[in-house]
């Protein structure tokens, strides 16, 4: 079977499972049994129809890019998609319609710009352009949102708040592939040892030092844990991966725990939340402690199977409704969760799907990481390589910094879980993401084999 | 630059498993706990969108159902109790602001239809949705409703009947009672508990500090005809002001029967003759044969605990007193001393002689109805064996004699002998609210040969006596039962 064959029967069973979701969705909420027939069919039809319109569009511009990429974040879609219906219907029409937007960006980008190795070119100017992203928050004061965890991470245009970390950490990415592309041959011959620890040339510290301080600037300014976490992460994958030298990561981590260590005795925001996150139910514990209480009582209700799609409890009854001050609406106000159609989706998911549906959703994230890693690992040349690896490492870490807070791995954070969470910054930037990296993996593809399709 | 990239691979692969532990972690492992947990008010809120079962008498009325609020997943069901206040006593209530209490409470399991997580598993492969139990009450409404009313029309007090060969209890009643459906708002909650002239929320069925008077005789006679030291033909002293522990005691009226038969000792209500007989007994074989009746612990029904009180002798700090402790045994064979007991105790001391000396766990749950209609009946259990069958057998015959010759002369039950116990314990009066002096008793059970239901009423601040005031509620409501 050629790649796009494959691609599109996967699409096709991410349609059938889009219309067993809604399906499953309707039959909990049992007023509505008209529904459970038509209207799940046509919603799986349009689901399915949007990704046949991408796939044909594929097969025309990127027929030898990786087979299973887009199928799986269709998947996370449909998943985001049924979640988000369930919890409130019109958040996923939003939601779809954020999904359209996102999708017309990403034909945009395959269908216009066509190379994209010219963003080597523009390095430095995207550098730039990402370092603003990060602090528009704060530049824009009268139009920063201060969420409900004391983060600067919305930029409010006016006509919707956006979270510019999202599409920063693209460009962050970008200049980062691009400069250790050129210089990881510097980094690794002017190494020094010293203290057992292979340390790099002087000069060539300063940039990693900027990067450094860029994270920690985000945590001290935009107060953005979740961001600071992942960002840095992605920069030490691409890092390692162009040095291939461990002790370069662990100087890394260390920097980066120290400045964390000092900011969590300092800041009284990253304070709080290490306490919570150390523990959840101390008695005299922060007010903030509830979140998490209640993300791990909702996994607690999941079980290993779940109460089913459409049965656990996310709206408080009636009964137990406050008055909700702001022109607040479910789910930002009377949810059990908090904020459960986006930081602490991942906890109504093993609600309704248990350990079960927790664990696939983590596979479906690992499988991602996989057809990106192996796209690099088959990248004809250095840029490429690390963009995917960037691109990837980034991805799979944002996956991972949010789930770990809700799992209490981590300290909770509030970054969007991609493709799943709300929000049409993580949508967009993530849908940008997954372009650039089947552009990677359609040249290589291309490049290296020449069509020959059944070695992947 | 390929082998970092595998390893980098494999390092985020970690991370993730780690994820998909703690996500066990959550969900399998600590779950019990997590769902237990103070802080978790998921269960309290999971119960409102289930329907609870019914709750119905034996005789098929509706005490207490569901009624649904609301559409789809944001529809509740709220508590309604149909007969009002006739059931508030010993259903209790069970509302999302003032919580649950009562049978609601004992039998909340049940009635949201509770089972472990692989049953739930197989109900919701099988499409079914949650949904409790229904439960058939032991309680009988026209009798409940006789009891009640007899009872108000007299004042404060309790009715408890229970079959003797099976435990269940087919007449709780308490007066006053309370209407359940206003203990939906703290505010209706908290004027029940603000009414202390009435304590209407008191469920003097088993909650009450009551003395017993002259129908602890019953066990006294038990403890001297089975303990082989008495028989019912034993002549014992009557005489009028005895010292009985270093002080004389009188019988009622200052009668001074002189030496008579236990018989007539148990017929007439004989004060001193009881005295003495507890003292040849001896404090340790009472408090053995009070501890076969249920005293000095709580009563072994299927109820919340802090709704029930042991009946027993009590020192001033509320805690019971055993055989060791000093004590007027004497006093207390004729329901005095600091002895104090509810009326379900007095229903079971009745309930054991009837049923040949055993006494049977009180129950008041007959029948658990799951939403598919399959019933499954709760099974009679022995609580104690208290006495000989025979023993059994004379005590009858001395409790018939008390309906026939004695103070409980003049009342019926239908046409067959039965047996009976009065009481008047003299209180003195002069607490608040009660300026009359006695508190009555009868106890007792019928038809004679062939006990069917055993009972025991009593009520508070009364100028007359047991067989004038309680004989005839318990009477009535014995024959309503047999009818």
């Amino acid at each position: 079977m050629s790649a796009r064959n494959r691609e599109l029967f996967g699409l096709f069973g991410v349609g059938l499972l889009v219309t067993a979701g809604f399906t499953a969705v309707f039959t909990a909420d049992t007023v509505d049994t008209a529904k459970i027939g038509n209207t799940s069919l046509i919603y799986g039809g349009y689901f399915f129809g949007v990704c046949l319109a991408i796939h044909v569009v594929m097969r025309l511009r990127l027929p030898n890019a990786d087979p299973y990429l887009f199928p799986l974040v269709a998947l996370l879609a449909a998943f985001g998609l049924v979640l988000l219906f369930r919890i409130e219907d019109s958040l996923a029409f939003k939601q779809a319609t954020l999904f359209l937007v996102s999708l017309g960006i990403f034909l945009a980008i395959v269908l216009v710009f066509r190379d994209y190795m010219v963003l080597e070119r523009y390095r430095y100017l995207i550098a730039v352009g990402g370092i603003l992203l990060l602090l528009s928050p704060r530049l824009l004061i009268d139009h920063a949102v201060v969420d409900r965890t004391g983060a600067y991470i919305n930029a409010d245009l006016g006509f919707t708040s956006f979270q510019p970390a999202e599409l920063a950490k693209i460009c962050v990415v970008i200049f980062l592939a691009s400069y250790l592309r050129d210089r990881r041959e510097v980094l690794i011959v002017g190494a020094r040892r010293f203290l057992g620890l292979t340390l790099p040339p002087l000069k060539h510290l300063g940039p990693l030092l900027v990067v450094w301080g860029a994270a920690m600037l985000m945590l001290i300014f935009i107060r953005d844990l979740g961001s600071s976490l992942m960002l840095f992460g992605g920069f030490l994958a691409i890092l390692y991966v162009a040095t291939n030298r461990v002790s370069f990561v662990i100087i890394g981590m260390l920097l980066f725990l120290v400045g964390f260590a000092f900011l969590a005795q300092t800041v009284p925001h990253v304070q709080e939340r290490v306490e919570i996150w150390q523990d959840p139910f101390a008695v005299d514990g922060p007010a903030g402690a509830q979140q998490l209480q209640q993300s791990l009582f909702a996994q607690a209700n999941g079980g290993l199977f779940g109460e089913g799609l459409g049965q656990s409890l996310i709206e408080l009854p009636r009964t137990f409704k406050v008055h909700c001050s702001g022109g607040l609406t479910f789910p930002d106000c009377n949810s059990i969760l908090p904020a459960p159609h986006t930081d602490f989706i991942y906890a109504v998911a093993v609600d309704e799907l248990g350990l079960f549906g927790g664990a696939a959703i983590i596979c479906i994230y690992g499988l991602i990481g996989a057809r990106g890693f192996r796209t690099a690992v088959i990248a004809p040349d250095g840029f490429s390589k690390l963009l995917a690896v960037g691109l990837s490492a980034v991805f799979v870490l944002q996956a991972f910094v949010i789930i770990g807070g809700v799992t209490q791995v981590i300290p909770l954070t509030g970054v969007t879980l991609p493709f799943i969470s709300f929000g049409g910054s993580s949508v967009i930037a993530n849908m940008i993401l997954v372009a650039l990296l089947l552009m990677i993996s359609d040249r290589a593809r291309s490049e290296t084999w020449r069509g020959d399709e059944v070695r992947l | 630059m390929n082998a970092p990239i595998y390893r980098l691979y494999a390092t985020l692969l970690l991370l993730l498993t780690v994820l998909v532990g703690y996500t066990s972690r959550w969900t399998v492992f600590d779950a019990e706990e997590l769902r237990e947990n103070t802080f978790n008010k998921r269960p309290l809120l999971e119960s409102q969108g289930i329907p609870r079962g019914e709750i119905r008498s034996i005789d098929g009325e509706v005490i207490a159902r569901s009624v649904p609020e609301g559409q789809g997943s944001q529809r509740i069901y709220k508590r309604e109790y149909p007969l009002g206040a006739l059931f508030g006593h010993p259903v209790g209530y069970d509302f999302i602001n003032t919580g649950l209490t009562g049978i609601e409470a004992s039998e909340n399991d049940a009635l949201i239809g509770k089972t472990g997580e692989f049953a739930t598993l197989l109900e919701e492969l099988q499409g079914k949705s949650e949904e409790g139990d229904d439960l058939v009450l032991t309680l009988d409404a026209d009798a409940q409703r006789l009891a009640t009313s007899q009872l108000e029309a007299i004042g404060f007090g309790s009715v408890v009947a229970i079959e003797p060969a099976t435990g269940a209890i087919r007449v709780m009643a308490s007066n006053p009672g309370f209407d359940p459906n206003s203990a939906a708002t703290t505010s209706g909650l908290e004027a029940f508990y603000q009414d202390d002239a009435t304590s209407p929320l008191l469920q003097r069925a088993i909650q009450s500090a009551y003395p017993p008077g002259s129908t602890m005789k019953v066990v006294s006679a038990v403890a001297a005809i089975d303990s082989g030291q008495f028989t019912p033909d034993s002549i014992v002293d009557g005489t009028d002001g005895q010292l009985i522990d270093g002080v004389p005691l009188h019988n009622f009226a200052g009668e001074s029967p002189g030496m008579i038969t236990l018989t007539t000792a148990l017929t007439d209500s004989v004060n001193t003759a009881w005295a003495n007989v507890g003292e040849a007994l001896g404090a340790e074989t009472y408090f053995e044969y009070m501890d076969r009746f249920g005293f000095n612990q709580q009563p072994e029904l299927d109820y919340p605990a802090n709704l029930m009180r042991a009946s027993g002798v009590r020192q001033e700090d509320g805690t019971l007193i055993d055989a060791s402790d000093p004590v007027d045994i004497g006093r207390v064979a004729i329901g005095q001393e600091r002895l104090t007991v509810t009326p379900l105790q007095m229903a079971e001391v009745a309930a054991a002689v009837a049923n040949d000396g055993d006494l049977m766990k009180p129950q008041l749950v007959a029948e658990v109805v799951d939403p598919d209609g399959r019933v499954d009946p709760v099974e009679p259990q022995k609580q104690s064996d208290v006495m000989s069958p025979a023993t059994a057998e004379a005590v009858t015959v001395m409790m018939v004699s008390v309906t026939e010759n004695g103070t409980a002369a003049g009342l019926t039950v239908g046409d067959s002998p039965f047996a009976g116990k009065t009481g008047t314990a003299e209180l003195g009066g002069g607490r608040a609210g009660c300026d009359l002096p006695n508190q009555v008793w009868f106890i007792g059970f019928a038809p004679a040969d062939d006990p069917q239901i055993a009972v025991a009423a009593t009520v508070e601040c009364s100028a007359e006596t047991g067989g004038a005031v309680a004989g005839p509620i318990a009477t009535a409501v014995m024959s309503e039962l047999l009818g």
